[in-house]
């Protein structure tokens, strides 16, 4: 591929596109849940986690976007079962700092897995908000389970 | 990066007209008159397939407007000097060529920033004329240019909008005219050609039934003026609206083209300088039509040189652009069939469009396939392209859309079509 393309469309990407995970519905009720909506793109997103105890147990992530934001949403569902809340959301913060990064470095503490190679985006800055909408979307679901929902839609556009 | 200049006439598209010069075969109408067009995107021939946006302009309009800074600029209709003077003759002999070019007097024609602006300012202007319950028509495939003001218009004054709804074909359900369209009805608001799918609306038609029923008609035709022969009084319409630079001029331009009567009609939206006759403390009175809805400093520089942009449609003469333009439009329509997977919208046959196609590919996300031309030098626009709800319509939420100038060729859309090829092989299609 050329002009960069193989940048933004790593293998990885491409293969979390074709097979996105989390894409079952959560076996019960959810804990928390939020939708994800950026109106210039058209990109949409459900997300919805379970959570027991201390940790989220699983995420159901329903997007209709472009391979970007897909593959984003699908390695959310990747990461986060297993965490905790606040861990969920360190990882969000810490991506969404990494687009804005020139290095676009993610700590390895937190353990970032296929999201390395999702910060290659930030290359192209148009596409930023494709790979961040389901991570803002994700700090939006956890804040509505705190109870400081906002009601609307996540965003990822201005 | 310049390419072959004869290009052979593929199968099955009928060329444009003979007599056509450099046209034979659908070569690029005054192409090398672009400069924009020489630039490489991504190490490849830009290959400038958005002219629906904005089209690219000829060397002679970029000259003019600088022309205008180095040798022109003052402000219009105020000084004395020379400078005023020759400002204001480029101002007012710019409205007089955009009168000249669709055949109305120069007094007709108010100079604005955009279709938007134009549309603006007919829907704010007719607010004081309207009352509670009065109804305005428009259609399900408007830009929302002329959408928005007309939903503003209508919470603020107690209006009701209704749309004549589109067709499986893309084209409006003109049998339910007669239901839509009634006594009640103050305004039609519609397209001349739909910026997605294409459809050339029959406006007069349309506007005959309207004003037999006292209705204003309002006509954008940001997509047509410029790329199919149009002159004001064939439609039939009361206001016409366009934009300089969707017309091969440039950007901060526009027009408002009106019937006498109806410009009469308008309460001017925007206040202030230039647009008065007589002011005092307590009332002002209001210039003369078109002067009175020109308030404020207008773009001088691009009104002088948008004469350019119309000169060179006009050499190379209206009928041969838009022939031009309905065969590359068959070209594309024929390929894009061929290539297999692809809802493609709007009407089948090119005659009955302007020179736009949009598709969309199950397989590839119309941002993912603008992107992975964009990586070829091929410039799309994906997106809802500013219609929403005629996307909703259409049961997608964005659409890949590739659109034509005088300067594209065939091998614009072959570069299309290859490009399509790869992103499809991208995503394991
Ligand atoms: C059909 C139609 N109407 C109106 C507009 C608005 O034009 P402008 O943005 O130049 O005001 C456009 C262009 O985007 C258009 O395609």
């Amino acid at each position: 591929m050329n002009g960069g393309m193989d940048e933004l469309y790593r293998e990885v990407i491409l293969d979390h596109h074709r097979r996105p995970r989390g894409q079952q519905p959560l076996p019960g009720p959810a804990d928390a849940r939020a939708e994800g909506k950026n109106p210039s793109c058209g990109d949409e997103l459900l997300l919805e986690l379970a959570c027991a105890g201390e940790a989220i147990t699983a995420a159901h992530v329903a997007c209709h976007g472009c391979a970007i934001a897909t593959a984003s949403g699908s390695i959310l569902a990747e990461l986060v079962p297993g965490r905790t809340p606040e861990q969920a959301r360190a990882l969000a913060e810490a991506f969404r700092e990494a687009m804005h990064s020139p290095d676009g470095a993610l700590p390895d503490s937190l353990d970032p897995g296929d999201l390395e190679v999702l910060t290659g985006v930030r290359k192209f800055p148009a596409r930023v908000k494709c790979a961040l909408l389901p991570w803002i979307t994700l700090l939006s679901a956890l804040e509505a389970r705190d109870g400081k929902a906002a009601g609307l839609p996540a965003t990822t556009e201005a | 990066m310049k390419r072959a200049k004869s290009l052979a006439a593929p199968a099955g598209v009928k060329p444009c007209d003979g007599q056509a010069g450099d046209c034979t075969h659908c070569g690029p109408v005054f192409g090398e008159r672009f400069p924009l067009l020489e630039r490489t995107v991504n190490g490849r021939r830009l290959v400038y397939l958005d002219s629906a946006a904005t089209t690219q302009k000829p060397g002679a309009v970029i000259a003019a407007e600088a022309r205008y800074y180095r040798l022109h600029n003052a402000n219009v209709h105020r000084g004395m000097h020379t400078l005023g003077v020759e400002a204001t003759d480029l101002y007012e002999g710019c409205r007089a060529r955009v009168g000249r070019f669709l055949g109305l007097p120069a007094e007709q024609v108010v100079v604005t920033r955009g279709a938007t602006s134009a549309l603006n300012l007919v829907a704010g202007g007719l607010a004081p004329t309207l009352k509670p319950g009065d109804e305005i028509l428009i259609t399900e495939m408007e830009h929302h240019a002329n959408l928005v003001p007309w939903l503003e218009l209508a919470r603020r004054e107690g209006l009701v909008v209704r749309h004549i709804p589109v067709t499986d074909g893309g084209e409006l359900e003109l049998a339910r005219l007669p239901e839509l369209l009634n006594g009640r009805t103050r305004v039609v608001a519609l397209t001349h050609v739909s910026n997605v799918l294409g459809t050339i609306n029959p406006v007069a038609e349309i506007a005959a039934l309207a004003r037999r029923r006292g209705a204003l008609v309002v006509v954008d035709a940001a997509q047509s003026v410029g790329h199919l022969p149009l002159a004001f009084d064939d439609l039939d319409c009361d206001f016409l609206v366009f934009s300089a630079h969707k017309t091969y001029g440039p950007m901060g331009l526009g027009f408002l083209a009106g019937r006498a009567e109806a410009l009469e009609r308008l309460h001017p939206v925007e206040t202030g300088g230039e647009m008065i006759e007589t002011v005092t403390m307590e009332s002002a009175t209001w210039a003369a039509i078109p002067q009175r809805f020109e308030a404020g400093t207008p773009n001088v520089a691009a009104a002088a040189a948008f004469p350019a942009a119309l000169d060179t449609i006009d050499e190379a003469t209206i009928e041969r652009l838009r022939q031009h333009e309905i065969s590359l439009t068959a070209y594309a329509l024929e390929r894009l069939q061929a290539k297999g997977g692809l809802t493609i919208y709007g009407p089948r046959d090119a005659a009955r469009r302007g020179g736009l196609v949009a598709f969309h590919d199950p397989m590839v996300h119309p941002h993912d396939m603008a992107q992975l031309l964009d990586s070829l030098g091929v410039a799309v626009r994906a997106g809802h392209h500013c219609a929403q709800p005629l996307h909703r319509r259409l049961g997608v939420v964005a659409t890949s859309r590739a659109s034509f100038g005088m300067y594209n060729a065939h091998d614009d859309i072959d570069a299309l079509i290859d490009g399509i090829g790869y992103a499809r092989s991208v995503f394991g299609a």
